[in-house]
């Protein structure tokens, strides 16, 4: 279905000694960066974090103004300041909640094409358009609130495919996707790129998803300017101890498992014929996430609960974590875990519960209720009811394993990506418990933080913890698991829509 | 969050009309009725407004559920009024320096009418309306800002966000050791540490949502449109000239009847 005449032809950047630094920050986000990038060319952005990756991206799709820091050089689209080519852009950032604008999914669609003036009976033809060529067959009027992750993030791309951009930017598009919804997101943009020639710019961390769907890979200096550039494989095979470095997911071989195998431990929580599920604001009835799940947690011993988006892991950790009350079913704690508190980890006190189970979360942010890093790590011995002597060695010995002492006195909002993520888990096990429930720990992680990740949780498995990690990761199943729980789509309210009609009743 | 931007809306001949004729029909009232203060105007609005109500197609479980505020709110302002209001007339009942006399109940009476009269049918009104099609009407047909209008619509979806960011704000707080515990105080300190969370998480996702929509040409110098037409035809021009006829009677009836007593004088 094609509508309208496309204005076929990509968009054609240029960077001539082009920096740029944020608003009262002393160091140059990018630095003397010089760059072409010829109309419809697909381009891989690779780089170590902090590199600049995603202020070009962000420069280019003309959000940043000059309110937001300060510019040197030229930076063009087409010839244009990018703030002026709006419309021209579009950009797809990695957060699949922060970007729906409108309350129905048609209405979202829409919203790039109403700001761009594009003329009311070509809206809806465009619309429809877009969600075919990204696979969202959903009716038009469905809220963008009971989609899914992989779903939002479609209705993303569909938002800024539907402006016809001549330049596509995507930001980890696919980082917070499971791998089916990788697939078929990176082949709805490789898709489009070859029909529209559309210029496309996308930064992602692991590289297998894209290198062979790019003419060019272009890997940024930290320290300024381009580090390397061409095709994928040879610089891929070129810069592979710098991009490893960098934390870029090389492609090749998952890493291998390093922990010898574990002998079976103690159990510590026991759930049987658990149903797990939140109730929605207002409701009277917990709308169930997943149900008849058999699990048991012991010392010692990894369990990884695998399966989709919207399966209902997220909802089953919290439960598990003693932070939801089950359903139904039970979830119970053995002697040696509940040291004499009731069964049930959802009844005991918060400050028993932390020396007892450790949770953490997906988003990092939402654990952090302190604004030093040092405060922050305090917080639960302090509540457990350490003695202040010994807390400041406890504090000192987790900054040091965790590489984070130099930040000691940073606010925890201000690290990077992979030291937040470090610090989640510091405080976590800040408390010593016996149990420690991961929520996705390595959503948006680079291949670097992965890896710390994974010695530090075989480094707790050692001593004897006994780890829950909800994921749907396949490379941290296999080198983490000594049990494995699959858990299948429970048909929630988005699979509900999904089924009632796929053809598009027109508001 | 579907609660507040995507409402079921039952298909009745109230919720097909345009929420910016509903809007000025509900202000017409509303404005009427605050120039005075009388049981008759009150009374005879809330009577038409009575005749009204089956045509909103609101079943009467979710009438009383979404008007419960307001129904608290009469009762409460007819007990201050009663008893704290102006006196005159006979005392009825006295206790020191609180006395309910005639006048002061009349004025309760008044009151009361008052509340329900403005408040239910704003909240009926509200109810049967979708937020979208609001924006897109104060847009289209009565020219406020793009800018404005759809700023204050993405506010009000954030705002939906709040109520999830709130439990896993305090399941996150549980989980950290200071979910509990410390008495009212505790609970007190724990209110503010946790509110100031849920903003610090509402003002990055709200600038991340800014980022979101400027990156969809929002705010840009040329001319926007829109996706979907917001009509103003007959049944709104009925809607309005409704809203009028009910505040053209109740202040008709007022006069006539000699309880008109105008506020600002």
């Amino acid at each position: 279905m094609t509508v309208g005449p496309r204005p076929g032809v990509g968009a054609r950047v240029c960077a001539r000694g082009w920096s740029w630094r944020h608003a009262g920050r002393s160091r140059w986000a990018v630095r003397e960066l010089d760059l072409d990038i010829e109309p419809g060319e697909r381009v891989l952005l690779l780089g170590a974090s902090g590199a600049g990756k995603s202020t070009l991206l962000h420069a280019l799709a003309g959000v940043l103004g000059s309110d937001d820091g300060d510019a040197i050089g030229t930076l063009t689209v087409d010839g244009r300041a990018p703030g002026a080519a709006r419309g021209r852009v579009g950009l797809v950032l990695q957060d699949p909640d922060s970007q729906a604008v409108m309350a129905r999914v048609g209405d979202d669609v829409a919203f790039g094409c109403e700001n761009v003036g594009v003329p009311r009976e070509e809206i809806w033809p465009r619309v429809h358009e877009a969600l075919h060529a990204v696979g969202l067959l959903v009716p038009l009027s469905t809220p963008t609130a009971v989609l899914s992750g992989g779903q939002k993030q479609r209705l993303a791309l569909a938002g800024a495919l539907a402006m016809r951009p001549g330049l596509l930017l995507l930001d980890e598009p696919t980082a917070n996707l499971d791998p089916e919804g990788v697939t078929e997101v990176r082949d709805a943009v490789a898709r489009i790129a070859r029909e529209a020639s559309t210029t496309v710019v996308v930064v992602e961390h692991r590289v297998s998803v894209w290198a062979q769907h790019v003419d060019r890979v272009i890997v940024l200096d930290p320290g300024g300017g381009v580090l390397a550039q061409g095709r994928a494989e040879r610089v891929l095979e070129s810069q592979s101890p710098a991009l490893a470095e960098a934390g870029i997911w090389l492609p090749g071989p998952t890493p291998a498992r390093s922990r010898p195998p574990a002998p079976v431990g103690d159990p510590l929580l026991v759930a049987r014929s658990l149903t797990v599920g939140r109730t929605p604001f207002g409701a009277r009835v917990p709308q169930v996430a997943a149900s008849r799940i058999d699990l048991v947690a012991r010392s010692g011993n990894a369990l990884v609960v695998a399966g989709p988006n919207g399966a209902g892991k997220s909802t089953l950790a919290l439960t598990t974590a003693g932070l939801l009350a089950p359903v139904d079913g039970g979830l119970v704690a053995t002697d040696a875990l509940r040291r004499g508190l009731r069964p049930e980890p959802v009844r005991w006190r918060s400050r028993q519960l932390v020396t007892r189970i450790g949770t953490v979360f997906q988003d990092p942010e939402h654990q952090f209720v302190r604004s030093r890093v040092r405060d922050e790590l305090a917080v639960g011995p302090l509540a457990a009811g350490i003695d202040r002597r010994s807390l400041a060695g406890r504090i000192d010995d987790l900054l040091d394993r965790l590489r984070l002492s130099r930040l000691a006195d940073a606010n925890p909002f201000t690290l990077s990506g992979g030291e937040k993520r470090r610090l989640s888990v510091a405080t976590a096990i800040a408390t010593r418990p016996d149990v420690l429930v991961l929520d996705e720990p390595t959503f948006g992680q680079d291949a670097r933080t992965w890896r710390e990740l994974v010695a530090l949780l075989d480094a707790l498995l050692i001593a004897g913890h006994a780890v829950v990690a909800v994921t749907h990761d396949e490379a941290l199943a296999a080198v983490l698991a000594d049990d494995v729980l699959r858990l299948e789509r429970a048909s929630g309210p988005a699979e509900d829509v999904l089924s009632a009609s796929s053809r598009d009743p027109v508001r | 969050m579907t609660v507040v931007l995507t409402p079921e809306l039952r298909a009745s001949r109230i919720a097909r009309v345009n929420p910016v004729a509903k809007l000025v029909a509900a202000l017409l009232v509303s404005l009427t009725l605050v120039l005075t203060i009388d049981w008759v105007s009150a009374g005879v609005a809330l009577a038409l407004q009575a005749v009204l109500l089956p045509f909103a197609g609101v079943s009467v479980r979710q009438f009383f559920l979404r008007t419960t505020p307001v129904w608290i709110a009469a009762v409460a302002a007819a007990i201050a009024t009663a008893l704290y209001g102006e006196d005159s007339g006979a005392v009825l009942w006295g206790w020191g320096p609180v006395t309910v006399t005639d006048g002061s109940v009349t004025l309760a009476v008044a009151v009361a009418l008052r509340v329900l009269a403005i408040g239910v049918p704003g909240v009926i009104l509200f109810a049967t309306s979708d937020p979208t099609e609001l924006a897109d009407g104060l847009a289209q047909l009565l020219r406020l800002p793009a800018r404005f209008v759809l700023g204050a619509l993405a506010a009000v979806r954030l705002v939906g966000l709040f109520i999830d960011d709130w439990r896993a704000l305090a399941m996150a707080h549980r989980a950290r050791g200071v979910g509990d515990g410390g008495g009212p105080l505790g609970a007190l300190r724990r209110l503010g540490s946790q509110s100031f969370a849920l903003l610090v998480l509402s003002v990055r996702r709200a600038s991340k949502l800014a980022t979101a929509m400027e990156a969809k040409g929002f705010g840009g110098a040329g001319r926007r449109t829109w996706a979907r037409p917001s009509h103003f035809g007959r049944a709104e021009i009925l809607m309005v000239a409704i809203g009028a006829g009910i505040a053209a009677c109740s202040t008709l009836a007022a006069v006539a009847a000699g309880s008109w007593n105008l506020v600002v004088s």
